[in-house]
């Protein structure tokens, strides 16, 4: 029987920790992320798991120990947001070429500047081309969720890479929700232990990581990048199936929300697609065909599953949680709308911009960017791309 | 566990898909078979009348490009001698010299 709780998005993902029972995670506490590795301390502290806990100096050293454990052949994790995450950089691309799958805990929030420790997407979506996997949760349900099946991810042979779990910050990380947790052996038996077939500290097989790699070999690197992160579609869904069958709960790529005959979409990513959900629910009620698309996996982007669950739609509004400063859209909108392209797609697509260092977006910007997508799709309103939602003017 | 990687079979003309997943090399010892001594822009020569066999450039080399045997140092291994200049600096007998080129 799974265990009903109450708990925020940081504790669901402390408890997965605890459950995985890691061999080393190296961390430098950072708002919102400070309690995954708080919490996990409390548990070494108190004899329920024998992870080795790193108290680094900076988020620099915390990727650094976490890939060089894992190298060395280690299950390593750490947790961070925000400029913990940018202070990372320059170590998540060395994590990814390497071929190294450390899962890290990330918990939204913008970058400095201006400073603000509330939620947007500025500091992962900064990180998309990093190469690591990136998933996003809705609640703290799906953190723990992902969290779990993030390991079996990362580390399949047809993957290994670092694994990005995110949760929208003080929204799903800090509000406690109800939860369904999974027992302790069951979680353990799914994850299983990490085995790597390679790993620095084996005396049997001395081994590099990590050589020099100028032109000659850089592209043919990066295509090896590239194939790994395609394959990880398949696996994810794999992965979700079998997660299926411990927990009950089935996960895709996206969810799709009222899609069977929708023809006014909004495809979003974390926290706020529930606030969606209820504008989806209102409008349904009063006869408008809106359907909604969470997207789950952004990294590898489902480009062309997405475009197929958008063929029927009439308009599309693309909702970016993060600023690309290109002038035009963010990085969903790009990503999606390129992809909408390739496929032929001839619908009215429209990207904006919400959330913004945590920003409201309430049910009643959602219905109103519904009712824009009727109007843009009928003529009766001049169409506008790249809006603000909820900027004073 | 992996088979140690033939670097000889890894060159500028593989595939990229018969690289490893992370350009991980298995097997130890792989520098020994990559020629590097090209990055050389200046070469150490040996003047033999000079070199008394004291052996301090040995342990001095970081690139390990000073073969000894029978307790006698032999010539550069300049497969591997990247021309640092560090062994003409310790030399106590002005024995080594630098000359410009490979």
């Amino acid at each position: 029987m799974s265990i009903r709780e109450r708990m925020s998005g940081n504790e669901a993902v402390a408890y997965a920790i605890r459950q995985v029972n890691p061999d080393v995670m190296a961390a430098f506490p950072i708002t919102p992320s400070t309690e995954i590795p708080q919490m996990v301390s409390t548990f070494i502290a108190n004899g329920d798991i024998d992870t080795e806990f790193i108290p680094v100096e900076s988020e620099h050293s915390s990727m650094s120990a976490t890939m060089g454990a894992c190298a060395a052949g280690a299950r390593a994790i750490t947790a961070t947001s925000s400029c913990g995450l940018a202070f990372m950089w320059e170590v998540l691309y060395v994590a990814a070429s390497d071929r190294l799958p450390v899962v890290m805990a990330v918990v939204n929030r913008a970058l400095t500047g201006p400073i603000n420790i509330n939620c947007d997407h500025s500091d992962s979506m900064g990180a998309r081309d990093s190469g690591w996997l990136q998933i996003y949760a809705e609640t703290n349900q799906e953190a723990y969720d992902n969290y779990i099946q993030s390991f079996r991810i990362a580390e399949h042979p047809d993957v290994k890479l670092p694994m990005m779990v995110c949760q929208d910050g003080f929204i799903t990380s800090h509000a406690v929700m109800n939860i369904e947790l999974i027992e302790d052996e069951k979680v353990k038996s799914f994850v299983g232990s990490y085995e790597p077939e390679n790993y620095l500290l084996n005396p049997e097989m001395p081994m590099a990581i990590g050589p020099y790699a100028n032109s000659p070999f850089y592209m043919e690197t990066k295509m090896n990048q590239r194939i790994a992160m395609k394959n990880a579609k398949k696996v994810i869904l794999d992965v979700a199936k079998e997660f299926e069958k411990i927990s009950g709960r089935s996960y895709g790529l996206f969810e799709e929300y009222h899609m069977e005959d929708a023809e006014y979409v909004i495809v979003i990513m974390g926290s706020a697609a529930g606030t969606t959900k209820d504008a989806v629910d209102e409008l349904r009620a009063k006869g408008v065909k809106a359907g909604m698309i969470k997207v789950r996996v952004f990294r590898p982007f489902p480009g062309e599953e997405l475009a197929a669950a958008l063929k029927d739609a009439k308009a599309i509004a693309i909702m970016d949680r993060a600023e690309s400063f290109s002038g035009m859209g963010g990085p969903l909108g790009s990503e999606l709308k390129a992809a909408l392209m390739d496929a032929g797609c001839k619908a009215t697509v429209v990207n904006n911009f919400y959330g913004i260092g945590g920003r409201d977006y309430t049910v009643e910007d959602a219905e109103a960017i519904y009712n824009d997508l009727m109007e843009f799709e009928a003529g009766t309103k001049p169409f506008k791309q790249f809006r603000y939602i909820g900027l004073r003017k | 566990m992996s088979k140690a990687t033939d670097v000889t079979k890894i060159n500028e003309k593989s595939p990229y898909y018969d690289i490893t997943p992370g350009n991980q090399i298995y097997g130890g010892g792989g520098a020994r078979k990559f020629t590097t001594g090209e990055w050389r822009t200046e070469t150490p020569v040996v003047d033999w009348d000079k070199c008394t066999q004291c052996l301090l450039c040995t342990p001095c080399c970081p690139d390990s490009s000073i073969p000894v045997k029978d307790g006698k140092r032999e010539d550069f291994d300049y497969d591997h001698c990247k021309g640092c200049g560090i062994c003409a600096k310790v030399c106590p007998f002005k024995a080594i010299t630098m000359k410009e080129g490979i």
